[in-house]
């Protein structure tokens, strides 16, 4: 059984206006181990379908599997199994390195003398030993998302998703956090799932991608699947292959307003 | 069960460490309550109040609801800054019992109110203030059962809107009209009949009553028997208001 499937999964979101529907039907599989990118547009769905398979959000339509456990019947457990990084990371910043991850570990059910060990370790593996008696608002912002990154793994989750994971870091830093990730899938089969609009980070880290557009998904495969079937060659770039999908690239604003 | 305990007690550490590392935030509610007992309590000696005991026995238990009163409604004002962090969704996605989301924060809410109403009860003390035990400790027990109602409410709502902006005046259109037509200030027996039922229709009033009849010793009374089922009843609402919010927070 893979570790993620998703059938018809949609969330519409009802406003004043109407009825909006965020996510319309998406359909994906993640196998165990593999780093899955979900690929699109600002606004296209792809924050909203993360927010489903980790129960923060109840879909309005289909089903899902995450971790072995049924996404509506189990969120409990789908909880238990995988870990969740957000843009905004989600650490206090009067709160001390050391005390926001034993807490995580906690709130895991790991036991106190297991959570502050398990604190100690990540530590060492993602650079952070030396830090951990500091303030978290005291951190770099590479060493923050390193941080964000040890909460979601506090627990060895099954299946990490994370959203957004580099934005707002330097090249250096971006490069440095996509072999981490890699080197956490490596050494301990995890599977990835993160959300991206930057297509060198989708090509570099992801071993599949799913292109989601306007709440459906519209392409999958391997990057280079993906630009031989869309732009012609395995060497056109991604962003030819992501302009013939959408007809917009992927980190387009809107354009900005006439000011009066 | 005993995982909805455990979580509720890391929760609790947690918000409790947060309290005690802010001087500011362990002191601060008692101001303006002191400020009535120093400066407006004096003022009532030697008026006819119409009931039991000194001015002292009916100001002090309306100025420990209004510290509940006022201190626990704006609790919500920490979780808006914690939302935006990214904290509160951090926590619900863990497996921790949402339930112990919420009563790990009230419970700590709870505390630091009932610490601020034992120092204010201490001054009032020294003022001139004279009543039972019994009294005083029932009046505690209210001071707590109100502050956990308050603050899940309060909670509640910040969760359900997105800035401070919004979130500080819906409070004060609350809490004033609470304060005044609760007779925190003055019994309400004192005014005219329509203003006297008027308050009936405000549940805060039935807590006033009771925790002055424990001021001057009254424990089987009408008045005592209708605050603690209002207060009880009110708890048990706004905790399972609270609790589906965290749920549900789509925030």
């Amino acid at each position: 059984m893979p570790a993620i499937t998703a059938s018809g999964l949609s969330r519409t979101f009802q406003t004043k206006r109407g009825p909006v529907e965020a996510v319309r039907s998406v359909d994906l599989t993640a196998e165990h181990g593999e780093i899955l990118g979900l690929l699109g547009p600002n606004g296209a769905g792809k924050t909203t379908t993360l927010r489903m398979l980790t129960t923060l959000l109840p879909p309005t339509g289909g089903t899902a599997t995450v971790a072995g456990c049924d996404l509506a019947r189990d969120p409990a457990g789908v909880r238990r199994r995988t870990g969740y990084v957000a843009q905004s990371g989600g650490v206090d910043p009067t709160v001390s390195v050391r005390e926001e991850l034993v807490t995580q570990g906690r709130l895991y059910r790991l036991g106190r003398s297991e959570a502050v060990a398990r604190a100690r370790e990540l530590a060492a593996d993602l650079g952070l030993e030396g830090l951990l008696d500091r303030k978290t608002a005291a951190l770099s912002g590479g060493q923050r998302r390193r941080l964000d990154l040890a909460m979601g793994l506090i627990h060895r989750p099954e299946v990490l998703f994370l959203d957004e994971p580099t934005t707002g870091l330097d090249p250096g830093r971006r490069a440095d956090l996509w072999d981490l990730v890699r080197r956490i899938r490596d050494e301990h089969g995890t599977t990835v799932v993160l959300t991206t609009h930057y297509l060198d980070e989708a090509d570099a880290l992801a071993d599949r991608l799913v292109v989601i557009d306007h709440g459906v998904v519209v392409a999958e495969g391997p990057p280079a699947a993906l630009k031989e079937r869309y732009a012609g060659s395995a060497a056109a770039s991604l962003q030819d292959a992501f302009l013939a999908l959408t007809g917009r690239s992927p980190a387009a604003e809107k354009p900005a307003p006439l000011s009066v | 069960m005993s995982t909805t305990l455990s979580d509720t007690a890391l929760v609790f550490e947690r918000y409790a460490r947060q309290t005690l590392r802010s001087k500011f935030q362990i002191l601060f509610g008692i101001l303006m309550p002191l400020l009535y007992l120093l400066f407006f309590g004096p003022l009532l000696t030697g008026l006819p109040l119409g009931s039991a005991g000194s001015s002292w026995q009916v100001l002090v238990p309306g100025l420990l609801l209004q510290l509940a009163l006022f201190g626990a409604s704006f609790c919500g004002f920490a979780i808006i800054i914690e939302k935006n962090h990214g904290v509160v969704e951090r926590m619900r996605v863990t497996p921790v019992s949402r339930l112990a989301l919420l009563l790990g924060r009230v419970l700590r809410d709870a505390l630091l109110f009932v610490f601020q109403a034992v120092l204010l009860v201490l001054v009032a003390l020294a003022m001139g203030l004279r009543a039972p035990l019994a009294g005083l400790l029932i009046g505690f027990g209210f001071v707590a059962l109100l502050v956990v109602s308050l603050a899940s409410l309060s909670y509640a709502l910040a969760l359900k809107v997105r800035t401070p902006q919004e979130f500080g005046p819906v409070i004060n259109a609350l809490t004033m009209p609470a304060m005044l037509l609760s007779g925190l200030m003055l019994p309400m027996a004192l005014g005219p009949g329509w203003l006297d039922a008027l308050s009936h229709l405000m549940p805060l009033r039935y807590l006033v009553d009771a925790v002055r009849d424990a001021y001057v010793g009254r424990y089987a009374t009408a008045h005592m028997l209708y605050g603690v089922l209002v207060a009880l009843a009110l708890a048990a609402l706004a905790v399972t208001v609270g609790t589906r919010v965290f749920r549900k927070a789509g925030a």
